[in-house]
């Protein structure tokens, strides 16, 4: 009874394959969608006009402080009601990488704001237009701060896939708990699932330190 | 207001000015760091600004390479406005004008070249074949030819302050503006920076104006000399009168601290 039957994790494998690619898929999507919106937030944050600082700040805070399940249920099952309908998939992808954007912005913001004031002013001494500013001489100097940052919410990115079941996406975790339901065994494939999430998490947390070692160079 | 109407630097107004300041006023919060400023340069000019901290030398600076926005008065570089103006046109006024900052500010993500040769080629428009040439002219002119390829960290606080002395000089300014360029550096390199200016100030007819504490420095380039103090030009003239017969007493003061 106690004992962990093998045949069981073999059993599991095609949903747990199905599932591993349905998390994949979402975190390297998520993280995408996170590390460009977080970017496009920060700009905005520094903007010249309140105009765009002030919308933007209220959007990320409310974003940030309301939960992700919340979010979830609002873009699945409200939207739609105004027209804007994409399966659970998608809508749980960009949910995820608008959520956790909100977190990367900040990231980003603390990066810009340690590229010393003598940066953005040598910048201006030389006349670079702003977009070349941002792009030529400041981010470069920032990326290297938030990498580091950012891989952190990679994993936690990961760790948060599992509430997507909450609009019926069914990514590792979720397939593993209708296996247990169908063949009353939990312990292998919720196992195999754990050990998987290692398995990615790590990784991923390698990928992004050759990362940052290669923009520091 | 300046006290009297010497060989580079007037009072009031002149048609071949080159930087003029009219009234110019700057706040910080309660403390009136410029009060009703009236100076101007003309064209190949040296001018040093002496005085206390505080009395508003390097905001001068500052507000010529545009940094800070002065609360009145009027600003005007070779013609163009810079204060009050739109930014259009504070821009074409502000590509005259270079800076080397006290604390090099190089930009450390690229190369000793690039950094000379990112701004040419996208403020200036020119190719990148030819700002490469342009680039490795003037790091042969401050004696770091070899150094193209290297990172700013690499390279000590005086080939830096070099190194940024020719990223401004890249962008062929009209002025060069020297904000304590020597503060930041140890001691046995600070000859070599104050050289290489000697060099410029001699070589070229490029107007300066510099803000420092090398007493001896000023006297060898200034043309003229503006003593500040609490936002006012007290006294200026010739290094050799300032330096040896100032009329003002705050004047005699600060040289008798400094020298």
């Amino acid at each position: 009874m106690t004992s962990f039957d093998w045949s069981a994790v073999s059993d599991f494998m095609p949903e747990f394959w199905d599932g591993v690619l349905i998390t994949l898929q979402v975190l390297v999507l998520g993280s995408l969608i996170s590390f460009t919106l977080g970017l496009v937030w920060a700009i905005a944050f520094r903007a010249p006009t309140r105009f765009v600082r002030w919308p933007v700040n209220v959007f990320t805070e409310f974003i940030r402080t309301t939960p992700l399940l919340v979010q979830l249920f609002f873009f699945y099952f409200v939207l739609p009601e105004w027209g804007i309908q994409f399966s659970a998939l998608t809508t749980g992808t960009v949910a995820i990488g608008l959520h956790y954007s909100t977190y990367t912005a900040q990231v980003y913001r603390a990066g810009i704001e340690a590229v010393p004031k003598g940066q953005w002013e040598a910048a201006t001494a030389l006349s670079l237009p702003p977009h070349r500013t941002w792009m030529a001489v400041i981010l470069p100097q920032a990326f290297r701060r938030v990498m580091p940052a950012l891989g952190n919410y990679v994993i936690a990115m990961l760790k948060d896939t599992p509430i997507l079941l909450a609009i019926g996406v069914l990514e590792m975790l979720n397939q593993a708990r209708q296996f247990g339901g169908q063949s009353f065994q939990y312990t292998e494939p919720l196992t195999v699932v754990g050990v998987a999430f290692i398995l990615i998490a790590y990784p991923a947390s390698l990928l992004v330190r050759a990362l940052e070692r290669r923009l520091v160079r | 207001m300046s006290a009297d109407t010497p060989a580079g630097t007037t009072a009031g107004a002149t048609s071949d000015a080159l930087i003029r300041f009219d009234n110019v006023t700057k706040r910080f919060g309660d403390n009136t760091v410029l009060d009703d400023l009236c100076f101007s340069v003309r064209p190949g000019k040296h001018v040093t600004l002496i005085g206390p901290s505080g009395s508003g030398k390097t905001t001068i600076l500052r507000l010529l390479m545009t940094l800070e926005s002065p609360d009145e008065g009027t600003i005007t570089v070779n013609g163009n406005r810079l204060f009050p103006a739109d930014e259009k046109e504070r821009r074409e006024a502000r590509k005259k004008i270079g800076m080397v900052f006290q604390q090099f500010n190089l930009f450390p993500n690229m190369t000793v070249l690039r950094n000379l040769t990112e701004a040419p080629v996208r403020v200036l428009g020119l190719s990148k074949d030819e700002a490469e040439v342009r680039a490795k002219e003037l790091l042969e002119l401050v004696g770091l030819a070899d150094r193209c390829d290297a990172r700013p960290t690499q390279l000590s606080g005086g080939q830096q302050q070099r190194v940024a002395i020719a990223r401004a000089l890249a962008m062929r300014p009209q002025v060069l503006l020297l904000d304590e360029v020597t503060s930041a550096l140890d001691p046995e390199l600070v000859a070599g920076v104050l050289d290489l200016l000697r060099d410029i100030a001699r070589t070229t007819d490029i107007t300066m104006l510099c803000v420092t504490h090398e007493m001896n420095f000023a006297r060898d380039i200034s043309d003229d000399v503006l003593m500040f103090d609490a936002g006012k030009v007290i006294e200026s003239g010739p290094p050799e009168k300032i330096f040896s017969d100032p009329e003002h007493e705050r004047t005699r003061e600060f040289l008798g601290a400094v020298l």
